[in-house]
């Protein structure tokens, strides 16, 4: 845990590094990015015991969502960073040759990343990735809540990368309001939405951009499908979705589901099946599923299921285990919307199914509640698509399948509305770290010296010409065979 | 217009509140995201400047006594060419994006749709109170959000006839225009917008980020900074003299957020650039720069008082090396050199925005350039120079929202180019597209199929799927074969 009176002179080290200029060179990114890469290889076994002891989660679910993407993501920053770090050139119309116009990305300079506990290595690592990428100087702070893998990231970050423009600094409420109340360059911040306030309140007091990944009660709409195939398959990616992804403890786990009443029995039909199936009778045991993170969530979620309003609504599961903070899959239909499992985002392994009338109906559910951050459809219906694509609003929209979209780096991955602001993977991980500067370079052999005083008619009525790109009637003007314009 | 002051209400926490509720509701309708009411807004916006060029160009004078070809070029004009490039682009601008996917996600396809962010407020500043008003609000109309609009009050002529105009000619069911200060501002501000866009200080900046915070709003902040011009000796003086005083004195006598703040030249050459400026200066404004009619008025008294606290700081006395003139009564200021002053002098540790320009000697041009960054990002930096070693250095360790080597501030008419500060000189860009992506969402959307699944992907977990999955992550297409093959 740091001190917070320590701080500075690590900051002063982080800002001495950046203004030497050696994060902006390509050399230094790649070799972090590398170091990155070995990190993720040689301590693959201690990260997988790291998350299994802060959250009971199977190896293989931690390579899938955490050390796998990463690994993807590392690959991806270190096969672009020159493209990446090139500056894009901008057209400009030929009325103001020979001029040239480009956009050239440079680093922010210091930037701060506060992480959340439930993918504590992805949701630090996947920005700190583009941090680095961009040239940047970074802090990063991992969530207190998942205390092996903060301390894994204390310990490693500085042996595999450069200890004098990387720091991981560990701690909670206390030394994140310490670095809050710092001048940053940028902070991105993934979390709640209570938390993403002070933050851009505090960002507010140096006029520091923020991005915020919050997060959202993410509803699944599911149609009916005739094929088996077909229910197999989405059946086991809503599962996948919600209970798969630690234990629904996700910004973009399912939340809830919207089906239409004559489907719904069947459809809780094959969700006790396929949970059956998936995660076992045993699902603690076996690890097919995580824990809870803590205490603290495992009484906020007992509580949820505790309300006999919500508790008669339990069609499947509803076990919970206090000593080993674990709860099984699942699922309730139709409870109260008014109960805090309709009005919060649930964060655990509860699913709500919600029946109403027709599928469409869900369009306003959904439109009368604060923005997600992912919306999912799973149909084959292309109006529906097209409907939920122009008429809801989300951070994304992903059809027949959930969550997958994370893995996605050529689609941003960010919220609108409650659920945040600002976006990351792929290259826009790179974006959300670098500020684009304009630069125009102008040649000092020809002139338009009627911009200049002192003013009269003909240098307006040239200029209003050459505004309008209007060639012709510039030379009419400017040979006086044309008066006004 | 008597009664109309009469009864006018004031703006309060409750009249923000239904005028939030009502846009909620028209934006909820669904009026602003088709392609033909956006067409039409832009279309009347046009008109706005067409039809009543006299009017506004009178307004601006009344409130800023700027030179009319100062107004025409740096407003009017803006405002029509921004209008036309929407509308040329704007079927472009609205497409999906279509992306590649990888094995990753196969089978799949994606694209990033954009879509309005909804109801959007934008507050104008007071220095070019047409352009700072309406130039966003082509952006937030161009790109389906309902608008209001709060421009200057310091421009009170302007602000009441943008509101006359826009109420005329545009929809007013999902844009509107809030006159007012401090108080009506407040009000807005306690709304929840789903964007904000500010040009202004970076004082008044912080105050609207932090009422955003509440609400979770994002925001674009416009805001300035002391932007500097390093004159390097080999050049074509007579061509970079006219560009920096035209960037200073011709954009409202110094008062723009892109004016070159000051200048910083070797000991060696100073004396021939301040002889070529005070030629340039006689030459457009006279022997006497306060009986011009081309140099804009300072604001107002405040901003009057401020400057010429900065000119009788003891720190500068003896460093006035050209004009001084002032004439507080009728808010005239003449364009003013001054020569060397203390970096701890009032004229250095603030943005001027006005027409004064203090003259930094150096030995060497690259010494400066850690000076500079050493004061805050500003909003624009210029260097003339044909050295181009010394242009790549300049491009690569001086950070500010934008560079211009060779010329001043015409960065700004390039729509090519994104528009918009860093650090203190603010955050978010616009202009051209990124007007229009300014007030959108730019929502991913990932089709799946269902030809085939990795059921490596769910629970029962082994240490087989662990293989596949390793194989799927990497995108390797060999991978994937051989971890399947491998699986029987």
């Amino acid at each position: 845990m740091a001190e917070i009176e320590n701080l500075e002179p690590d900051l002063e080290e982080l800002r001495e590094s950046y203004r030497s200029g050696k994060t902006k060179e390509a050399s230094w990114r790649k070799s972090q990015l590398k170091g990155l890469l070995t990190l993720l290889k040689e301590q693959e076994k201690d990260i997988f015991k790291a998350l299994e002891q802060d959250l009971g989660k199977h190896y293989a679910e931690s390579y899938r969502d955490e050390v796998g993407t990463l690994t993807k993501s590392v690959n991806l920053a270190l096969s672009s960073l020159k493209d990446w770090m090139s500056s894009r050139k901008a057209k400009l119309p030929i009325a103001t040759f020979p001029s040239t116009a480009e956009v050239f990305p440079e680093p922010l300079g210091l930037v701060l990343i506060i992480s959340s506990w439930n993918f504590p290595f992805g949701l630090s690592l996947e920005p700190v990735i583009g941090a680095i990428a961009a040239g940047n100087s970074v802090v990063l702070k991992p969530s207190e809540l998942a205390p092996a893998s903060s301390s894994l990231l204390a310990k490693t970050i500085p042996t595999y990368l450069d200890k004098k423009a990387v720091k991981v600094i560990e701690g909670g409420a206390a030394v994140g309001e310490h670095l809050l109340r710092c001048k940053w360059d940028k902070i991105f911040f993934t979390g709640n939405p209570r938390v993403g306030r002070v933050v851009m309140t505090a960002a507010a007091n140096h006029l520091t951009p923020v991005t915020l990944e919050l997060g959202g009660k993410c509803p699944a709409i599911f149609d009916s499908f005739s094929s088996s195939w077909d229910k197999e398959m989405v059946i086991k990616r809503v599962l996948g979705g919600k209970f798969g992804a630690c234990a629904g403890q996700a910004c973009i786990a399912i939340d809830y589901i919207l089906v239409q009443e004559g489907f719904a029995p069947t459809l809780l039909e094959l969700l006790r099946n396929m949970t059956k199936k998936m995660f076992g009778e045993n699902p603690r045991e076996t690890k097919s599923m995580a824990r809870i993170i803590n205490k603290k969530h495992f009484l906020r979620l007992k509580n949820i299921l505790d309300d006999p309003s919500v508790q008669s609504c339990i069609v499947h599961g509803g076990g919970v285990d206090e000593d080993n903070l674990f709860i099984e899959p699942t699922i309730l239909m139709n409870p109260p919307l008014k109960a805090s499992i309709m009005t919060d985002e649930i964060f655990g392994p509860l699913l709500p199914i919600i029946t109403l009338k027709k599928i469409e109906d869900s369009i306003e559910f959904i439109n009368s509640r604060p923005k997600a951050l992912a919306i999912y459809v799973f149909t084959k219906n292309e109006t529906l698509k097209r409907r939920i694509i122009s008429e809801t609003s989300s951070g994304s929209v992903t059809f027949n399948d959930a969550i997958i979209q994370y893995a996605a780096d050529t689609i941003p991955f960010g919220g609108v509305g409650e659920s945040g602001f600002g976006r990351y993977h792929g290259k826009f991980s790179f974006d959300t770290f670098t500020h684009e500067k304009a630069i125009l370079r102008r040649s000092l052999l020809t002139e338009f010296w009627f911009r200049f005083p002192p003013w009269n008619d003909f240098k307006l009525a040239l200029t209003k010409s050459a505004y309008r790109f209007d060639y012709f009637e510039f030379l009419l003007v400017l040979l006086g065979l044309k008066k006004n314009s | 217009m008597a009664e109309d002051s009469e009864t006018k209400k004031v703006f309060d926490a409750e009249a923000a509140a239904s005028l939030m509720k009502e846009l909620r509701g028209t934006y909820a309708s669904g009026k602003t995201r088709s392609y033909e009411w956006r067409v039409a807004q832009l279309k009347n916006l046009m008109k706005i400047v067409d039809d009543h060029e006299k009017d506004i160009l009178d307004a601006i004078r009344a409130d800023l006594s700027k030179p009319e070809q100062e107004s025409y070029i740096a407003e009017i004009s803006i405002i029509k060419s921004s209008c036309t490039r929407a509308l040329g682009e704007l079927n472009r601008w609205m497409k999906p994006e279509k992306v590649k996917t990888s094995i990753t996600t196969f089978p799949s396809s994606a694209e990033i749709v954009s879509e309005p962010l909804g109801v959007v407020l934008i507050i104008g500043a007071w220095n070019f109170p047409l352009l700072l008003a309406l130039d966003p609000a082509i952006g937030a109309i161009a790109a389906g959000n309902a608008v209001v609009l709060k421009p200057s009050e310091l421009c009170p002529a302007t602000s009441s006839l943008i509101a006359k105009l826009v109420g005329k000619y545009l929809d007013s069911s999902c844009i509107k225009v809030v006159e007012g200060a401090v108080a009506e501002t407040s009000a807005l501000l306690e709304q929840k917008w789903d964007k904000i866009f500010f040009t202004g200080s970076g004082r008044v900046g912080r105050i609207v980020m932090a009422a955003a915070a509440k609400h979770l709003t994002p925001v674009a902040l416009e805001l300035g900074g002391k932007c500097p011009v390093v004159v390097d000796s080999d050049i074509n003086l007579p061509v970079a003299i006219r560009r920096i005083a035209g960037g200073k004195w011709a954009s409202n006598n110094g008062q723009a957020c892109i004016a070159p703040d000051y200048i910083v030249t070797t000991k060696d050459f100073a004396p021939k650039l301040i002889d070529a400026l005070k030629h340039e200066l006689e030459a457009w404004y006279g022997k006497d720069p306060l009986e011009s009619k081309d140099l804009a008025h300072i604001v107002n008294s405040n901003h009057f008082a401020r400057l010429a606290k900065l000119l009788d700081d003891d720190k500068v006395s003896g460093k006035i090396i050209h004009g001084g003139q002032r004439d507080k009564a009728n808010l005239k200021f003449a364009p003013t050199i001054l020569l060397d002053v203390p970096e701890d002098s009032l004229v250095m540790n603030e943005e001027i925005f006005g027409p004064l320009l203090p003259i930094l000697t150096v030995d060497k041009l690259e010494d400066s350039f850690d000076m500079i960054t050493s004061r805050g990002k500003p909003l624009a930096a210029y260097l003339f120079t044909n050295n181009k070693k010394l242009k790549e250095k300049f491009v690569k360790t001086v950070s500010a929202g934008g560079l211009v080597i060779n010329d001043t501030v015409l960065h700004f008419a390039e729509k090519t180019l994104p528009f918009g500060g860093v650090g203190e000189s603010g955050m978010g860009s616009y202009h051209g597209k990124f007007s229009y992506e300014a007030f959108s969402h730019r929502k991913s959307v990932l089709y799946r199929g269902f030809a085939g699944d990795a059921s490596a992907r769910y629970p029962p977990y082994s240490d087989r799927k662990l293989k596949l999955l390793k194989a799927l992550l990497s995108g390797s297409v060999v991978g994937v074969i051989l971890a399947l093959i491998g699986w029987s």
